[in-house]
């Protein structure tokens, strides 16, 4: 049945020609979005709560900010963009960093470890993974949001640009962040607790809930090292216009900083995740 | 044949802390050879092939697998090496076709996907999804990712635990059907008769120290162990004396027991003398060696006790 393979001392001749990076991203994305989508209760969960969210906060915070003559937001479209940042760490901080636990727990990862395919392809299966499932679930929301509560979408095509671009940033951001997390997980089971209370402490100081002005100016600056304030005030610009926003973060309002913190999240973000991943908790892999 | 030994250990040592491992540890696995590992839980055997598969890093020793130091294997030494660990993984969501092929992707010449599915005996459930596989057909798919990536040595650990006897026949099948392919097999097991089925070679590890090593038929000295004839002193046989025997004779009440050197000669003086009595068979006849497992229990039982006794 087997017989026509090459034997090995044919073989250590020869260098065998391995497939490349870029190859084995393609699959291990290909592989991760299955398993997504057909795990039914993780994708009614994952696309569920950001729309809860929103209805929940456009229930009970109805009416708008006034400041002045032609100054007016309603509140959905204000909420928005913080619910949009915190659904995206959701979806791919909090998941990842939980669903990785779980796959070391389970040896799924160490099964990997043991096959030829570079730790490199599996981050990068799991960041596009994150990112297709972080673009639908904020589509969902967005149409949401304009059927049901008429929120404003971004006013011109540059910020509709800026939107696309943080988005797919930050979940790439969340991503690493998430499994570079894992290292600080002992096991499967305490996983949700060890993810969810910083993530929890971070949507409030960084003016996911409320007015970031609001925060106090030490926790404001705390908040600034992480990158959920970023990406909030990057959704922020998109969506909501210039009188508001320099009123709130004065003259750091823009596209620029939020995205050039982001991008340095992410090159961080990754090598930590190279650096600090395991595939197994008892092995030194 | 390259010029590498597939596996070569030199005084492998693994510390835990305080605890030793593995305390100095040599061994040799050649090209084609089917290698079992036995031991007691928590002897050290799952370390041991761990370090060999790169998952760990040894303490102190030397260690080469298919050439390389597994500690910095890349990934073209992972592509030379199969492994089935002790935990079987399941991929729920994923048909048994899907994770077979995703793996065969990730080698440069892995086997034929439909061929592995086939040998493994899963041909029936190739387009069932893990979650609804039973154990043993679970079991079948870790066999079937060990081998895609067509190795040259495969490290199986545990195999067939948890299957039916049929499944572990069946799988024993597959094994041999590898290595008649001159592949090398490290193999660890608690079944002794899986050891005796497929090993060329058997080793012991207790306490992190190789104990025995040996054929599975010389093994702890089990070739040169005495053999037991054992018959009942029944009918006309009852009351008569024992003619004089080339071993150790013992009477315990209706059954006599010989320990001897030569069952050989012990049966020709037996046969003589039931005859002149007027038996031509004699009642409950047994000739036996200690089997395998008679040798590693002893071994192990030896090892507790003196471990008793230092305590």
């Amino acid at each position: 049945m087997v017989r026509n393979v090459a034997t090995p001392a044919a073989r250590a001749t020869g260098t065998p020609r391995l497939p490349s990076l870029a190859q084995l991203s393609w699959a291990r994305t290909r592989i991760e979005l299955k398993l997504f989508f057909r795990n039914t209760d993780q994708v009614f969960f994952t696309f569920l709560l950001p729309v809860l969210f929103l209805v929940l906060f456009s229930s009970v915070f109805s009416g708008k900010i006034d400041a002045g003559p032609g100054r007016t937001i309603e509140f959905p479209t204000y909420f928005l963009p913080g619910i949009i940042a915190s659904g995206v760490m959701s979806t791919t901080f909090a998941n990842l960093a939980i669903s990785i636990s779980i796959e070391r727990n389970e040896g799924l990862l160490k099964r990997l470890a043991g096959t030829p395919l570079p730790r490199a392809a599996f981050f990068t299966g799991r960041l596009a993974m994150a990112v297709v499932v972080t673009v639908v679930q904020t589509t969902i929301m967005l149409v949401i949001g304009i059927a049901a509560y008429g929120v404003d979408t971004p006013p011109t095509a540059e910020r509709w640009g800026v939107f696309v671009v943080v988005l797919v940033l930050a979940a790439a951001v969340g991503a690493v962040l998430g499994i570079a997390y894992t290292r600080l997980i002992r096991n499967a089971r305490s996983a949700a607790a060890v993810v969810q209370p910083p993530f929890l402490v971070l949507q409030f100081i960084s003016g996911v809930f409320f007015r970031y002005s609001d925060v106090p100016d030490w926790l404001q600056a705390v908040a600034a090292v992480f990158p959920l304030r970023w990406m909030a005030e990057g959704f922020r610009y998109a969506f909501l216009p210039d009188w508001f926003g320099q009123f709130e973060y004065g003259d750091t309002w823009g596209w620029k900083l939020p995205v050039s913190i982001l991008c340095g999240w992410l090159v961080a973000g990754f090598v930590l995740a190279l650096r600090f991943f395991r595939w197994d908790r008892q092995s030194d892999r | 044949m390259p010029a590498w030994i597939p596996v070569t250990v030199h005084g492998l040592r693994k510390q835990y802390g305080h605890v030793a491992a593995l305390r100095g540890v040599d061994l040799d696995i050649d090209h084609g050879e089917v290698f079992a590992l036995l031991g007691p839980n928590g002897a050290g055997k799952t370390t041991f092939v761990e370090i060999l598969e790169g998952y760990r890093r040894r303490s102190g020793g030397d260690a080469q697998v298919l050439g390389v130091d597994p500690g910095d294997g890349g990934r073209a030494w992972r592509a030379q090496i199969g492994i089935v660990l002790q935990s079987t993984t399941v991929f729920d969501e994923l048909t048994v076709d899907e994770v077979v092929t995703h793996f065969a992707g990730f080698y440069g010449d892995p086997l034929d996907v439909g061929r592995v599915i086939g040998l493994v005996g899963l041909d029936e459930k190739r387009h069932v999804r893990g979650g609804k596989l039973s154990g043993g057909q679970k079991r079948r798919v870790d066999l079937a990712l060990g081998l895609i990536g067509n190795p040259s040595l495969i490290f199986l650990d545990e195999p067939t635990t948890g299957l039916d006897p049929e499944g572990r026949h069946q799988l024993w099948d597959v094994i041999r059907e590898f290595t008649s392919l001159g592949k090398t097999v490290l193999l660890t097991t608690h079944y002794l008769d899986e050891a005796e089925a497929l090993a060329d070679r058997v080793g012991v590890i207790i306490d992190g120290q190789l104990a025995a090593l040996g054929t599975p038929l010389e093994l702890g000295g089990r070739d040169r162990a005495l053999a037991s004839v054992r018959f009942e002193l029944d009918g006309p046989l009852h009351g008569h004396a024992l003619p004089e025997l080339p071993g150790k004779v013992e009477e315990r009440e209706e059954l006599a027991v010989v320990e001897t050197a030569a069952p050989t000669e012990t049966m020709r003086v037996l046969t003589h003398w039931a005859r002149t009595l007027g038996v031509d068979e004699l009642p409950g006849l047994t000739i036996s060696r200690p089997s395998l497992e008679d040798v590693y229990l002893s071994m192990v039982r030896a090892e507790n006790h003196a471990e008793r006794d230092g305590a």
